[in-house]
């Protein structure tokens, strides 16, 4: 299974890259290789575009971050998530989640380290992980590219997608494992 | 937004000067401004190179024939775009590319087809229900296979890196139902209504 993905993936890309314009080329007579440049030019643009809004925002996060904040608010909801059963060193990696994807990586294999990948606290980070985004930098740029500026209810939905995504991860994981 | 972004700097600041942080949080605050700048020019080049093949794909018809494949579900998805816009073709190349993992085909894609979508936009500055719905279906995961957390088991010596894929697709269902149907939801909420949105009410 693993083997499988694993080869399905190393396949995708370089499939995609011949077969696309292979079939423009012979089958629909497209100038593939004009068609390219017209296509990659615009890659330049939405690159510097975005600068902005991420610098805004991994800013904050990073200034939040370096600060110690994360701890107290995992002292804070430690007693909530506790009522539930909810392991408390799973919860930072749910908090970071959608703030960092490297930092929550970090932590995923810190958690590996000290509790084994195959303990329930290594499947539960890794469901998480596997199950949500990181909301914050998606927001960011996808709106960033466009100078979308008022997100209205954009981040409130992501944010209740995220929360489902760490109760449902620790939902099918107890009762899965 | 604007809280948020606000909040965790305020938040950030207060805990330094409790803790006695503060040397952490402006270094912090550099390098994570260094970081952003590299990494939006870090996503230059993928960028470009799929909005190359994009282009490809687009000129030959084949992002077009996807989109159709997929119109069922854009129509309730996405009731505000016109069924043949090359919107819906963007949005199904991304949804694709981020089923199958390929997160650096998927953020070219979804960037642009919020290009797209801003065509569409009556007010340049604020979002769409379209647009929210498509940012809240990205940052819910639609991944198949959670690759990264794959290889980092791996690494780790699990026995079975993959057996949490079964469990990833079902928690990943249950977010990505939740924020579309709460997108929905509050799209109808006067709160959120574009066209009493004034600067800084309700676009929070």
């Amino acid at each position: 299974m693993k083997e499988f993905f694993q080869a399905a993936s190393n396949w995708v890309v370089p499939l995609l890259l011949v077969g696309i314009p292979l079939f423009a080329f012979a089958v629909k007579r497209v100038k593939v290789y004009e068609s390219f440049i017209e296509g990659a030019k615009e890659g330049f643009w939405i690159g510097v575009k975005i600068i902005p809004y991420l610098v805004a925002i991994l800013v904050a996060i990073g200034m939040f971050r370096a600060s110690g904040a994360m701890g107290l608010l995992v002292a804070a909801l430690r007693p909530v998530t506790g009522l539930i059963g909810f392991p408390p060193e799973a919860l930072p990696v749910a908090l970071l989640r959608p703030l960092s994807g490297s930092g929550t990586l970090g932590l995923i294999s810190d958690l590996f380290q000290t509790f084994g990948p195959d303990s329930f606290i290594g499947r539960l980070v890794s469901v998480i992980e596997g199950s949500t985004e990181t909301t914050f930098y998606v927001l960011a740029i996808y709106f960033g590219s466009i100078s979308v500026r008022k997100a209205r209810y954009a981040l409130p939905a992501s944010l209740l997608g995220d929360l489902t995504g760490v109760a449902a991860a620790f939902i099918v994981c107890s009762l899965l494992f | 937004m604007n809280i948020v972004w606000l909040s965790l700097i305020i938040l950030a600041v207060l805990t330094a000067a409790v803790r006695g942080t503060m040397p952490e949080i402006s270094k912090a605050a550099f390098t994570s401004a260094t970081t952003a700048v590299e990494l939006s020019l870090g996503l230059i080049g993928a960028m470009s190179l799929f909005l190359g093949l994009m282009r490809v794909a687009q000129d030959a018809g084949l992002v077009q024939a996807l989109a159709r494949l997929l119109r069922p579900l854009f129509r309730f998805l996405f009731p505000s775009v016109p069924q043949d816009h090359p919107a819906l073709g963007a949005i199904a190349l991304n949804l694709g590319a981020n089923m199958l993992g390929l997160g650096d085909a998927a953020t070219p894609m979804g960037l642009k087809a919020m290009q797209e979508l801003q065509t569409l936009n009556p007010s340049q500055d604020t979002a769409t229900d379209a647009m929210c719905t498509f940012l809240a279906l990205n940052s819910s995961s639609v991944q198949l296979v959670p690759a990264v957390v794959i290889g980092l088991r791996a690494a780790a010596g699990s026995q079975n890196p993959s057996e949490i894929i079964l469990a990833a697709i079902l928690a990943t269902s249950c977010s990505t139902l939740v924020a579309v149907a709460s997108a929905r939801l509050f799209s109808r909420m006067p709160y959120f209504k574009k066209s009493e949105s004034q600067p800084g009410g309700g676009a929070q």
